[in-house]
């Protein structure tokens, strides 16, 4: 059984409903965290790594019975049941929470694949971690494989160009119309779970001002408190729409809440302004007439899903191309990571100064004519008994259990010293 | 001199030939690299036409804006710097694609014609001539720039509205972009091209003895004017703007092009000393 493994621990917007991540979000920030973290038993190296979407930890961790339970208590809590937190959680060892990794850190496991925030998170989580002396070098080692792994998957595929989701469409198109979204309005007609994660994302890309209109007015003041906007009530809806850029509707109504005629007088009080209209709903809220107003703009959710499907066929050809140079980056690790160990150290040490010693002797012992077989097995001991004597203390060194914390630094520094390293290792 | 002059035209269409090619690849490969070339191509095109010009000038001993030839190339020299002037502000996406097109177009019509100097007509022989011409051309260039800035917009917004998205969409700007861009071009147009039409009166008070003649040339710059005095004032007063400012800006300019081309060859009239 290995003594030590890279396990990866955490939940994130595909195992985990969003009012239990909000749980999660770290309240006292890195520092605290990572310090609790460090009072876990088997945690040798360890990073944390808390995103809206995700909370994970990865860590080299010693064998330790306890461990996932400690570290799935440490995730939550104690503010959800704990059977429940089991479900929520995934756990990951070796080359599946290295791969896991790279997915993240490629933005293969995003909301909205392709994204580029998710690497600067990355790197902020591992500059906490480092600061802290979390890490060692098998986390350092791995953590700046994931950012080339990222870089390489961003260069080599198109993924980052294109997305998917349908919030993003919105996003994407209203950057088609506005350019900038700094200082624009968002009003959200209903308070649908699809219309809350547009807003996120509007919000997001720099939105201003979030105003929620619902039938119960109490459920749009959660909502608008949630994006430190206000809340009105459907009546206001037409006066609302005088000052908001941006609209997004998903009401449960079974006709049309919006007509041309409304919208036509607004555009002059408006000073023509665009007004960027998305209907989510189905049935749909306004009417597709809209669209003919000038510098009105209406996209229902087929039409999204269009521009969606757009980005798709591109994406999903790169999203194929990208899980292959991560397989292939994972494959490397792997091969990196088991030559770390103390064990394989000593025997590669071996191996290459028995080489070393047969290389010389097959050399020198034809030159040396005349020699008895005596004396030849003679200056054959002679060579071995140097070689031994050279190793005895390095290996010393790398056996020693006193400082054991540090195994994975001793051999990686002896890998260097004797040139051990793999062509991996040699970059 | 001559041979020196002609060369340098010839230089300069090469020169922006290249860069308009340069931005056509950009338009297609979307490589940056490409566009900073075409870019800094374009300016050096932009000395050339600068040097081009002042060497008509000692050629001629006037201000080159007479011939059919020599207004055209001072046309294009005004959209480059108009241009350049604005990219130095700010950038519009893919912009200089379009406009270095249309300066590439006008210089090859400019090399079409006569290139020949002919002494300058008595009636022209006056400070007014740079001064009115020269900042007639000027406006042209700016409201040339508007409505590259127009074509871009309705491209644009045709792929919003019909929502299928084909080659423009991701290579073009925001409309918002579009149309702030719209709306620069058409205040410094119009401001140009106001102080151009106050000095042709000021000059025709002093060459013919009357403020305004109704001559065709006069009567279609005043059309011209009418039609960016409209776009200004419901721009200011009702916030005008997206598709119908674009379609304007494409409208007025057609007028600015009859202005130049068409008056001369269909209408003729007191202003038609060039051929």
């Amino acid at each position: 059984m290995p003594a030590e493994r890279i396990l990866l621990i955490g939940v994130n917007h595909k195992s985990t409903p969003l009012e239990v991540r909000e749980q999660l979000a770290l309240t006292g920030g890195y520092e605290e965290a990572l310090k609790r973290l460090s009072g876990i038993q088997g945690c040798k190296e360890y990073y944390l790594l808390s995103t809206c979407n995700r909370v994970e930890i990865l860590l080299l961790a010693e064998a330790c019975p306890s461990l996932e339970d400690d570290l799935v208590r440490f995730l939550f809590e104690g503010r959800i049941l704990t059977e429940k937190c089991r479900e929520y959680t995934y756990i990951y060892y070796d080359e599946k929470a290295v791969s896991h990794l790279f997915m993240v850190a490629a933005s293969l496991d995003s909301m909205i694949i392709g994204e580029a925030q998710i690497l600067g998170q990355l790197k902020e989580a591992y500059r906490h971690a480092s600061r802290q002396q979390c890490t060692g070098p098998l986390l350092n080692r791995l953590l700046h494989k994931s950012f080339s792994v990222a870089k390489r998957v961003r260069s080599e595929t198109g993924i980052g160009s294109s997305a998917v989701s349908i919030s993003y469409a919105a996003v994407q198109l209203a950057k088609k119309i506005f350019g900038s979204l700094q200082d624009k309005k968002v009003l959200l007609v209903g308070a649908g779970e699809m219309a809350e994660l547009a807003a996120e994302h509007l919000v997001g890309q720099g939105v201003g001002e979030v105003v929620v209109a619902n039938r119960t007015l109490a459920r749009a003041v959660d909502l608008a408190e949630r994006f430190n906007g206000k809340a009105v009530s459907l009546g206001e809806l037409v006066q609302q729409l005088e000052r908001v850029d941006i609209m997004i509707s998903s009401t449960g109504a079974s006709g049309i809440i919006l007509k041309k005629d409304e919208v036509r007088p607004l555009m002059r009080l408006r000073r023509n302004k665009p007004l960027f209209l998305i209907d989510i709903a189905v049935p749909r809220d306004l009417d597709p007439e809209l669209n003919d107003l000038e510098n009105v703009f209406v996209y229902d959710i087929d039409d999204l899903t269009t521009v969606v499907e757009l980005n798709k066929t591109e994406r999903e050809r790169e999203a194929v191309k990208a899980a292959r140079i991560v397989d292939e980056e994972v494959l490397k690790f792997q091969r990196w990571f088991k030559g770390m160990a103390v064990t394989p150290t000593i025997a590669a040490l071996q191996k290459k100064a028995q080489e070393i010693c047969r290389l010389e002797l097959e050399k020198t012992l034809p030159r040396l004519q005349g020699l008895s077989g005596k004396e030849q097995q003679a200056v054959e001991k002679m060579a071995g008994a140097i070689i031994s004597k050279m190793l005895y203390d390095p290996l010393l060194f790398l056996k020693k259990d006193s400082c054991k914390q540090d195994s994975n630094a001793k051999a990686d520094l002896l890998r260097t010293i004797f040139g051990l390293a793999e062509d991996d290792n040699q970059q | 001199m001559t041979q020196i002059s002609y060369l340098l035209f010839q230089t300069v269409l090469a020169v922006t030939f290249l860069s308009c090619a340069a931005y056509v690849v950009f338009f297609i490969s979307r490589k940056k690299e490409v566009r900073t070339i075409a870019r800094r191509v374009l300016i050096f095109s932009g000395i050339l036409q600068t040097a081009y010009i002042v060497s008509r000038y000692w050629l001629t001993g006037y201000a080159p804006v007479t011939s059919q030839h020599e207004a055209i190339a001072f046309f294009a020299w005004a959209t480059t710097w108009a241009y350049l002037s604005f990219r130095w502000r700010y950038t519009v996406k893919n912009f200089g694609t379009f406009v270095s097109l249309l300066i590439f177009f006008l210089l090859v019509i400019a090399a079409s014609v006569s290139r020949e100097t002919a002494p300058l007509v008595p009636a022209l022989q006056s400070l007014w001539l740079p001064v009115h011409a020269g900042v007639s051309l000027v406006a042209y260039g700016f409201l040339a720039l508007g409505f590259c800035g127009g074509l871009m917009y309705l491209l644009q917004e045709k792929e919003l509205k019909s929502k299928r998205f084909g080659y423009f969409f991701s290579r073009l700007p925001s409309l918002e972009a579009l149309d702030q861009l719209n709306s620069h071009c058409l205040t410094a147009g119009f401001l140009f091209l106001t102080l151009g039409i106050v000095t042709g009166t000021m000059w025709a008070h002093q060459a013919w003895g009357t403020y305004w003649q109704w001559d065709p040339k006069e009567t279609w710059s005043l059309i011209t004017w009418f039609i960016y005095l409209i776009q200004v004032h419901q721009r200011i007063t009702v916030g005008w703007r997206g598709k119908r400012a674009a379609v304007m800006a494409i409208l007025g300019f057609c007028a600015v092009l009859f202005t130049l081309w068409g008056v001369t060859f269909l209408l003729g009239g007191a202003h038609s000393y060039a051929r």
